[in-house]
């Protein structure tokens, strides 16, 4: 009988996904057909698989730390599904199981790992326990959406909870290194050198680093040294060196919770092949994702919280590029622009241009942080099209949905 | 009369715990705006169990979450007698949001806990279950359009007859129900708006330091900037939706 439900809960999605995509329509209409009609859809497809669920959640390099892990766990073996179509919601998921499951039911994959954004990996958890979870970090995130961050710890605390096999953390945020687990706890940090390079957020604007309280646990993978694209860690006392395609030392970091995680689901697999398949991942959508438009490349960079956005003007603000920032305040961005003003924007020398919907409060902040900039455009396909036609390297930085319009527009353009 | 050697001591109450949603910025506009008019300014950071400077010239304390409220508030009583003498005597002070409340007699919350505040201003909060979140305009009779960005569970209502900072047009303001925002009273403000709201309201920010430079100089006129983009920027907000 359950097996009949579920075959028909599948054609009936599968069918809506089909009228949806002909009306150009978003993927979560089917998820939240197939969620209203069958309950325990998500949860049997899941739980049928051999080695589990892998949640990945926190605010900063998701996207981009579930494509690590993925690829990673698919250079050893294993069958791996995921929701890359970066739709951190349950309904997304749903919508990406009926993508990729045969309509008599058969999900022939070992392991699932999922992004999925605090609040909705806590109703996720609740329906299906996931095997294995990676925290990475509690930032001021669209604040205007959770209320504040102990609130957002509280959110990641309960993912721990409701986890069986293993919760992997991030040793050096302070809100998350306190959570406890009837998992087995363990940690990926920094080396001692590279913690100054990771301001947490209550930090951003106070003079000095917050004294560790009591003794920080033992990391198992360490983010411990890097030069330009290279990054090296310390893995059982040993030290591991790849060069990374990856851009930014944000991702370099997360990668050591990418490669923890690996290790525990794969023990048997040697670090060194972990090591060289993580030396092929390419960047996700949009976060320093490289567009070549007319014969002209830029690098889109997504900004989406004020130390996602210090540590990209870390790692790019003083290269000698051209630099357009597009900021908007649609509910995936955040409505708030206050967080723009816990940025410390003077790395950059000057900015081409300022676009999105917001164009006008960004060029405030660099007015108040006395750095140039050359042109205010609202609207982003004009911006765009002034910023691709200027000389030289090109980066974007921009906030989620100015990042999709953007793409959108470069995409346009290299076709006409 | 030009910058010379005039210099405003700034006291900046508890930037560690009480620096939500960006309020820093406020700071930020007020050395900006003193320094492009050859004002120096001085910035001290109070922290629980510090010292107060002996010289205030202009007072700024933002929000904060529950948790940084919970480490301040203690401190915020010890120091609250003197706050209140600076305030009575005509200096120039902005507070916001979590301090805003605790300027206040006191904030009760949902469960019935009492958290003392230090009594500057004569209103009190009430815990409320929804959070009031989204863009805000308001009308002020002494700085016109006042744009902001709320996001507050408090409600916050008068215990005497105060004078608001603004008429709330857009948005809930201090309790969502008499369509009043903030508190005006001497020379101080209290607030519930971020945004941060002195970049985007710069008559607000030129109000404290043309009244700290004439508490301090002497009858003072502040020199014009360009607020262009800050106009433009509050049109900006203001279009926005709630």
């Amino acid at each position: 009988m359950e097996r009949m439900v579920k075959k028909s809960s599948i054609l009936i999605g599968k069918f809506v996904r089909r009228v949806a995509r002909l009306k150009g329509g978003g993927s979560a209409l089917p998820g939240l057909v197939v969620e209203k009609i069958d309950r325990n859809f998500l949860r049997d497809t899941l739980n049928s698989l051999p080695e589990g669920v892998v949640v990945v959640s926190g605010t900063n390099g998701k996207t981009t730390t579930t494509k690590i892990i993925v690829e990673l766990l698919r250079s050893q073996g294993l069958k791996v599904f995921t929701n890359s179509s970066g739709s951190n919601f349950v309904r997304g998921v749903i919508a990406a199981i009926l993508e990729n499951i045969n309509p008599s039911g058969r999900f022939d994959f070992d392991i699932a790992v999922l992004e999925l954004d605090e609040a909705h990996a806590v109703r996720f958890v609740k329906v299906v326990k996931p095997k294995y979870a990676l925290l990475l970090n509690v930032m001021r995130d669209q604040l205007d959406r959770f209320g504040e961050i102990d609130t957002t710890a509280k959110l990641l605390a309960q993912i721990a909870e409701a986890t069986t096999g293993k919760v992997i953390i991030n040793r050096e945020d302070r809100r998350l290194s306190k959570i406890k687990s009837k998992a087995a706890v363990k940690y990926f940090g920094l080396s001692h050198r590279l913690l100054g390079e990771f301001p947490e957020d209550d930090e951003m604007f106070s003079e000095h680093h917050f004294p560790v309280s009591g003794k920080s646990p033992k990391a198992e993978v360490v983010f411990a040294d890097f030069k330009r694209d290279t990054a090296v860690y310390e893995i059982g006392g040993e030290r591991f060196e790849a060069s990374l395609k990856l851009d930014g030392i944000y991702n370099f970091y997360n990668a050591a919770g990418a490669l923890l995680m690996a290790h525990e689901i794969l023990p048997k697999s040697s670090v060194g092949d972990l090591m060289k398949a993580l030396s092929k991942v390419e960047s996700a959508f949009g976060r320093g994702e490289i567009i070549t438009s007319h014969g002209e490349k830029v690098q889109l960079l997504l900004v989406k919280n004020p130390s996602g956005f210090q540590l990209s003007l870390k790692s790019f603000g003083k290269r000698n590029y051209k630099t357009m920032i597009a900021i908007n305040d649609q509910y995936a961005d955040g409505r708030d622009m206050s967080w723009l003003w816990n940025v410390d924007f003077r790395i950059l020398k000057n900015v081409d241009v300022v676009s999105g919907v917001r164009a006008y409060d960004m060029a405030l902040r660099l007015k108040y942080d006395e750095v140039h900039f050359d042109k205010i455009e609202e609207d982003l396909a004009a911006a765009t099209e002034k910023f691709m036609r200027l000389k030289g390297k090109k980066q974007i930085f921009c906030t989620y949905t100015a990042m999709l319009e953007i793409r959108k527009i470069l995409n346009g353009r290299s076709l006409e | 009369m030009n910058g010379g050697k005039r210099s405003l001591t700034i006291l900046h109450l508890y930037p560690r715990e009480m620096n939500l949603y960006g309020d820093h910025g406020n700071i930020l506009a007020l050395q900006k705006r003193c320094k492009w008019r050859g004002i120096k300014t001085v910035v001290v950071e109070y922290e629980p169990s510090k010292k107060l400077p002996k010289e205030v010239d202009v007072i700024f304390g933002g929000g904060g979450q529950d948790s940084g409220q919970s480490v301040i508030c203690g401190d915020l009583l010890k120091i609250g007698g003197k706050l209140k003498d600076l305030v009575e005597d005509g200096v120039p002070t902005l507070v916001v949001c979590g301090l805003y409340q605790l300027f206040g007699n006191f904030f009760k919350t949902l469960d019935n806990t009492v958290i003392k505040g230090i009594g500057v201003f004569n209103l009190k909060t009430l815990g409320g279950s929804e959070r009031l979140i989204g863009n805000v305009v308001a009308e002020s009779s002494q700085f016109g359009e006042v744009v902001g960005y709320e996001n507050h569970s408090g409600r916050t209502f008068f215990e005497a007859d105060l004078q608001p900072l603004g008429d709330v047009k857009k948005g809930a303001g201090n309790n969502g129900e008499d369509f009043e925002e903030g508190v005006r009273y001497k020379n101080a403000i209290g607030t519930y708006l971020h945004g941060p709201i002195l970049p985007k309201n710069p008559k607000i920010a030129d109000f404290l330091i043309e009244t700290a430079l004439t508490r301090k100089y002497g009858v003072t006129k502040l020199s014009k900037l360009d607020d262009d983009l800050e106009r433009k920027t509050r049109l900006s907000a203001a279009s926005r939706p709630r």
